[in-house]
């Protein structure tokens, strides 16, 4: 029980599947494709810089919208009943469990252009060349998004707000607060822990995915320019692997800095 | 306890291979063949199940898997991915495989059909001219598909592609080779152009448009009318028109003709199998099976002289060659490079 | 007040679940169009099972989340324990790294196996069913340490030592008092590397080849359009996650019920 043996098969893994893959990229990244050096790999990324500033303004809005929503549905969710509140965690978190490519699906299914929405506009009367496209524009691709993303933030905040006892905004209501003052005062300090994980679990995923851009939007944001390098129609690991290299870079960064408002020492987790 | 724990993990670990391989069972040889979706006879419709009925006759399991593109078939095989056994790539992608060394070269003992039913015309082609590595499947064109009750402007060429209106409701081919020989025929170049700024024009051509790229989609999408126009392979416009009546099919004066042709890669471990599935699907029942489910056209003498009349004199499927028509050639290096990266660069401001 | 913030929670859990709803309302449709309803049959459930493709893609997919939430705890656990006896400083660090597989974006862990794995073909190593174990096992320990710790903290470790004092062999000592102490954390790391493993898409796409997990089948197969098995496949899962989140509460409530009948 007091031996630190226990951890080195899993040091060993981690040298395994870790780091060499890390560092498989890094070269790959820095070489091309007979071997040989080449910075000149960094041309990509300045081609590719558009799409880097698409994915993260998707990935922003995404996490706007979601902590939006979020966060007053995680303060009613704490003020509930501690049963209440168990069962309303189990109906967040089913849709997570419904397969990710099959959430996709359906808003397929609702946007396309025969989709149920508009079908339900046609059978209100509306004619056929008016319809609206849903399908095939950024704004599905954020709706699927904020759709996907949605409780991996409400959870997090949730879950330090059920720990805000309500006496406490007795407490600051007795001493005078007002309805904003309590939450300016009180909740949201307190709250920023849950607020930063969740922002974290919302942007990263975000900002790197693939799949709900080409299938929602019908365009490529920067997960899917990385897999047509690897898997899709531009064969090229090594472009591939720098794309991925400033990807990773550029989310360690973001998420070092969002944890710079972080003053608690726990990290949250589900 | 450490021992203990040794033990459970060495159990654990024995264990995954062991579960792995009962998962694959292994008791037959497996053929793996990767095609392309809707390009073989699955048995709906009343047709042959072709798999089946190979695996029947053979007393094998293949394994049947699906790449959408000529370039995701090769991206799959070069990094590792993809351990096929056959492939059924097109011309132009069958000459860069054969360039790179990634194909078996056939023994031909073992596909006398190929000899005895493929029409002369088929052999010894551009993309493999002493026909070493390649046994043609089918060929076509490519053309214009429509829907004349709900596209209601004159269909004259490439040009009504980029029509206004119709938002979202015009699909683009899915990949970069198909997509640019449509914009640079429209620009008049030729599709194995080897000028750049011919190519940087034809990119800026798709640009200018928001298509809906997308490949099989389109067997729901025509039939299901939530698109209306589309530029596709003449086999498929041919199959989806028996779906729904207000398809129509155009050829515009300059297209190109593509020839797909069943190859064997150089790692492939089941070879000899691989060469009597390509000769099994030479048959004649097989390829009519084939043939009159998907409606491509066929380079096989026995089954072109059984299929149906209206399909033989089908000008959509059998035209006479004009000389505006063109072969899909391999690009050289920088252009093909070029087209890649422009490739990636449409689809990314595709917005 | 009290009505905004019930309508609130309302449109919240309508958009949550309005798709899945959709999904599973069309999915007992007769018609072959997926979005106009003309009466009930339960064909596409048919499909479903008739499908032998999917049915294999399953069955791998939930060996492949068993054996390497399994894999995970083992391997977890023990990382766990022995990062608890190292210093404070050395432990953060091992931690940052070993938290980079989740910390990462996926597609770059995904990746970068894909590469490792592909460097190792001469090794005899090719894409398929254990890269992808692999890889799940790699993102699932994670899981299970950040459940495990914790446990280890709250754990007072007089009761062990106290253990070896009455003569009971560490190993004993180890199985009797440290196991039942961390297990509910190991529990909850297992049920969450499982669920994590099922879902995944990104790192198996990338490190399977033609190896399809169900996530990928799936998403191979949207690339033709939705297809009416979807539809019965998600209300199959659907009922399959009503069940067991039912069965867990019911279990927690009568917990909770002892435990409040103790207090009287």
């Amino acid at each position: 029980m007091r031996s630190k043996r226990l951890l080195y098969p899993y040091l060993v893994w981690m040298a395994l599947f870790v780091i060499v893959p890390l560092a498989i990229i890094v070269f790959y990244a820095l070489t091309d494709k007979a071997g040989a050096f080449a910075p000149g790999n960094l041309g990509y990324v300045k081609n590719s810089a558009s799409i880097y500033l698409d994915s993260l303004k998707i990935a922003l809005l995404s996490t706007v919208f979601c902590l939006l929503i979020a966060y007053p549905f995680a303060f009613l969710m704490s003020r509930m009943k501690v049963s209440r509140q168990r069962m309303m965690n189990m109906l967040v978190m089913v849709p997570m469990w419904m397969n990710f490519i099959l959430r996709i699906a359906a808003w397929i299914l609702i946007l396309d252009n025969n989709g149920i929405l508009n079908r339900i506009l046609l059978a209100f009367g509306m004619s056929r060349d008016a319809l609206p496209t849903f399908l095939n524009t950024e704004g599905a691709v954020v709706v699927g998004m904020v759709y996907n993303f949605l409780p991996f933030m409400i959870l997090p905040i949730y879950s330090v707000m059920a720990k805000i006892p309500n006496s406490l905004i007795e407490a600051s209501r007795d001493l005078g607060c007002n309805g904003f003052q309590v939450f300016r005062r009180v909740i949201l300090p307190l709250s920023v822990p849950g607020i930063i994980t969740g922002i974290t679990m919302v942007f990263v995923p975000a900002a790197s995915t693939v799949v709900i851009a080409p299938r929602l939007g019908g365009y490529n944001l920067i997960g899917d320019q990385i897999d047509q390098y690897f898997k899709g129609s531009a064969n090229n690991m090594n472009a591939g692997s720098m794309l991925s290299l400033v990807l990773m870079i550029v989310i360690l960064i973001s998420i070092a800095i969002m944890n710079r408002f972080d003053r608690g020492e726990d990290t949250v987790i589900m | 306890m450490k021992r203990f724990i040794a033990l459970t993990l060495a159990a654990l670990f024995c264990a995954i291979p062991l579960i792995s391989l009962s998962a694959c069972s292994q008791q037959t040889e497996t053929l793996t063949v990767c095609n392309w979706g809707e390009y073989i006879s699955d048995g709906t419709d009343g047709y042959m199940d072709v798999i089946a009925e190979f695996e029947e006759r053979f007393h094998v399991k293949v394994d049947y898997v699906l790449a959408e593109t000529n370039e995701t078939l090769y991206s799959m095989m070069k990094s590792g991915g993809g351990d096929y056994d056959v492939i059924i790539p097109s011309d132009y992608m069958i000459a860069r495989m054969i360039k790179e060394g990634m194909l078996a070269k056939l023994d031909y003992n073992n596909i006398p059909n190929f000899e005895a039913n493929i029409m002369p015309q088929f052999k010894n082609l551009y993309y493999d001219a002493k026909n070493e590595y390649s046994v043609p499947y089918f060929w076509g064109t490519v053309g214009l598909l429509y829907n004349e009750e709900l596209y209601t402007e004159e269909v004259t060429g490439w040009d009504n592609l980029w029509c206004d209106g119709y938002k979202n409701q015009v699909l683009m081919f899915d990949n970069p080779r198909d997509a640019f020989a449509v914009a640079l025929q429209k620009l008049g170049y030729s599709i194995n152009s080897e000028n750049e700024a011919e190519w940087r024009e034809a990119a800026d051509l798709l640009k200018s448009k928001k298509f809906d790229y997308c490949m099989d989609e389109f067997f729901d999408k025509m039939p299901g009318e939530s698109a209306v126009l589309c530029a596709y392979y003449a086999g498929d416009c041919y199959s989806v028109m028996q779906e729904n009546e207000s398809l129509r099919f155009f050829r515009p004066e300059h297209t190109n003709v593509f020839n797909d042709a069943m190859c064997v890669p150089a790692t492939s471990a089941h070879k000899e199998l691989a060469e009597k599935f390509i000769n099994f699907m030479l048959e004649k029942d097989v390829g009519l099976a084939n043939t009159e489910y998907l409606g491509y056209s066929t380079p096989n003498k026995l089954v072109f002289d059984a299929l149906p009349e209206e399909m033989k004199e089908n000008d959509d499927l059998y035209p006479e060659m004009q000389d505006t028509w063109e072969y899909m050639h391999l690009l050289p290096e920088n252009i093909e490079n070029l087209m890649n990266e422009l490739w990636l660069e449409i689809k990314a401001e595709n917005k | 007040m009290k009505h905004v913030s019930r309508l609130y929670l309302g449109l919240v859990f309508a958009f949550l679940y309005l798709p899945i709803a959709l999904m599973i309302f069309f999915s007992f449709n007769s018609a072959d169009s997926l979005t106009q309803f003309s009466g009930f049959s339960l064909d596409k459930y048919a499909q479903l099972f008739q499908n032998a493709k999917l049915m294999g893609v399953l069955r791998d997919t939930l060996l492949i989340a068993l054996l390497a939430s399994l894999a995970a705890s083992v391997l977890g656990t023990m990382a766990a324990i022995g990062l608890y006896n190292l210093r404070v400083k050395v432990r953060k660090l091992v931690m940052n790294v070993s938290n980079l597989p989740i910390v990462n974006p996926e597609i770059v862990t995904g990746v970068s196996l894909m590469l490792l794995f592909v460097r190792m073909k001469d090794l005899g190593v090719s894409l398929g069913f254990v890269t992808v174990l692999i890889a799940h096992i790699l993102f699932n320990t994670p899981y299970v340490i950040l459940n495990v710790l914790p446990r280890l903290r709250q754990m007072d470790l007089s009761l062990y030592e106290a253990a070896l004092d009455l003569g009971c062999p560490p190993r004993r000592a180890f199985f009797k008092v440290v196991i039942p102490e961390i297990f509910p954390g190991v529990l909850a790391g297992f049920l969450m590397a499982f669920t994590f493993s099922l879902d995944d898409f990104v790192i198996s796409y990338f490190t399977g080849g033609s190896f399809q997990t169900l996530s990928v089948y799936i998403n191979n197969s949207l690339k033709k359009g939705v297809k009416p098995w979807m539809l019965s496949l998600s209300g199959c899962m659907f009922l399959i996650v009503l069940i067991v989140l039912v069965l867990m509460n019911v279990k927690d409530i009568r917990k909770e019920k002892l435990q409040n009948s103790k207090n009287y």
